[in-house]
């Protein structure tokens, strides 16, 4: 398996790993059954996304992808996050395995899940703002 | 904790020992002759062709007639399965067996006979990755051909019953082919005593090059051919020899089944010490009988994470393993060998395979055991899934 520098610096010291006790969103991704799951937590004040956390089980390129996803997202408005794509984190870790291209998708996926949840506990509907996630298939 | 470099997935590749290395340098730039030219060159290339023709014969038990060379092991795994069908086909035999948890190069074989019209029963294996022989003789039928069924599991190193298996069918008069490729050098065989009519070894997991194999065809059984050409191999296999992985190949052969028992009695407590300080941490399980397996083979499932992340750490720290997640099979699915022994999936991706020889030392042994529990609390502090299970126990 061909990973970039930036992957394996990504695997082996992951950015933003854990939880956040009193998160305002949390979000979580994939099954066991699959071999990856993503676990999301935001904090989030004023629609800007103060903090973000992950707890990942999953591959190099699953943990890379997720360490990547939070990097991309902290400090910015929920705007801008809705707007991450997975190939945006694929190009920040500078290309991924064609077979770990996934990872990425689930990386997206899971901060849309936690926003949609941040939206559901504010007492809106997520659906029109975040969409439908898009759980992988078995 | 000084870092090492700790090689531990013998069962993947092997070093190219210094006495291989040695035995086949001159074949490349003095001795490079085509065993087929008729001048003292050629003649001499083909003289050290036929010795180590001879060394891999001995060291199995075979006759140096009964060894054809190829080109690895899964192209003697072919060779017999497609030859033997092709030809028993045309006596109206179109049902092979063989075991769930085979190699892919017998079982994408097998696969790919079914679309040919062949039938294929797959014998299952038990929880501890064993096959029962009664199994195999209840599935024998009247217009059976093969029988194929490996040696030692690549993967869990369970060694199976191949005595029982080649008895039942030569009662039953079928074909007995094995897929030796791990159990050569670690285990004593002798084809003629044990009834074996077919056998697949390769070069490169005994300290031989890559690239290099040879399939053993017991005398009375003529295969077609698999690749046609010229008249090497005594018409069987076409293709100019390679003439130094095959002098290799049989200093290689030789120099593995040499103090096998002596080799094993050094690997095995070394072995038992990793499998028994693994087991330590919690939720984890050895995959595959404790002690009908490969003396160097250790595989263990460590729940709560996934294998290749498990592969990258302890590379970092110097240590190269294998696993059987999903990841490191290229698909979503986690190593057939594994489910086949009834672990569940998220169970499956959490694998770890070492597979030591006898350079591995205590003190590595030692440094493994070190890195292991380091890196297993560090994934699992980062993975969901523990979080999951550890709650569970919690509110239980």
């Amino acid at each position: 398996m061909l990973y970039s520098e930036k992957v394996l610096d990504h695997f082996s010291n992951p950015r933003n790993v854990g939880e956040i006790e009193d998160a305002d969103g949390v979000g979580e991704i994939g099954n066991a059954k699959c071999g990856d799951i993503m676990k999301m937590y935001l904090k989030i004040d004023d629609g800007i996304i103060t903090d973000a956390k992950f707890k990942t089980f999953g591959c190099g390129a699953a943990v890379a992808t997720s360490s990547m996803a939070t990097e991309l997202i902290k400090g910015k408005p929920i705007e801008d996050a809705l707007k991450l794509t997975n190939s945006a984190v694929v190009e920040a870790l500078d290309g991924l395995p064609a077979v770990k291209i996934h990872c990425s998708v689930l990386a997206e996926q899971a901060v849309r899940s936690a926003l949609s949840d941040y939206y559901t506990r504010q007492g809106i509907d997520p659906l029109p703002i975040v969409g439908e996630i898009k759980e992988p298939e078995e | 904790m000084e870092k090492r470099f700790i090689y531990a997935d013998n069962a993947a590749t092997t070093r190219v020992s210094d006495k291989v290395l040695e035995a086949m340098l001159p074949y490349f730039t003095t001795a490079y002759g085509n065993p087929s030219s008729i001048y003292k060159l050629g003649r001499d290339a083909q003289r050290d062709v036929e010795d180590a023709r001879a060394r891999v014969a001995k060291a199995i038990g075979a006759d140096p007639n009964e060894i054809f060379f190829t080109s690895c092991g899964s192209e003697s795994d072919n060779w017999a399965i497609k030859g033997t069908a092709e030809r028993l086909a045309k006596k109206g035999k179109k049902h092979i067996i063989t075991s769930v948890f085979e190699h892919h190069a017998v079982l994408h074989t097998t696969q790919y006979l079914e679309k040919q019209g062949f039938e294929v029963t797959y014998i299952p294996v038990d929880e501890k990755g064993l096959i029962n022989p009664e199994d195999i003789r209840n599935a024998i039928r009247e217009d059976t051909a093969l029988v194929t069924v490996m040696y030692a599991n690549n993967e869990i190193g369970t060694i199976q019953p191949i005595d029982e298996i080649a008895q039942i069918c030569r009662e039953k008069k079928v074909i007995f082919h094995t897929d030796a490729v791990q159990a050569v050098g670690h285990v004593e065989i002798n084809v003629h005593e044990q009834g074996i009519d077919m056998l697949s070894l390769s070069g490169h997991k005994i300290h031989a090059q890559k690239g290099i194999g040879a399939l053993y065809v017991r005398k009375g059984i003529v295969l077609p051919n698999l690749i046609h050409g010229g008249g090497q191999e005594r018409n069987k296999r076409a293709g100019t020899e390679n003439v130094p992985a095959i002098v290799g190949l049989g200093v290689a052969v030789e120099e593995a089944v040499k103090n096998i028992s002596e080799k094993a009695a050094i690997i095995t407590p070394r072995r038992n010490k990793l499998i028994d300080g693994i087991l330590q941490l919690p939720y984890t399980r050895l995959n595959g009988d404790r002690d009908k397996r490969l003396p160097g083979n250790l595989n263990i499932s460590i729940e709560g994470i996934e294998g290749e992340s498990l592969l990258l750490m302890l590379d970092m720290n110097g240590i190269c393993a294998s696993s059987g997640s999903a990841c490191t099979s290229g698909s979503l699915d986690p190593s057939h060998v594994l489910l086949s022994i009834g672990l569940k999936h998220e169970v499956a991706h959490g694998s770890l395979r070492l597979s030591i020889d006898e350079n591995v030392s205590d003190e590595d042994v030692d440094y493994i055991l070190e890195v292991i529990p380091k890196v297993v609390e560090r994934l699992r502090s980062m993975s969901p899934v523990w979080e999951k299970m550890m709650k569970g126990e919690k509110y239980e």
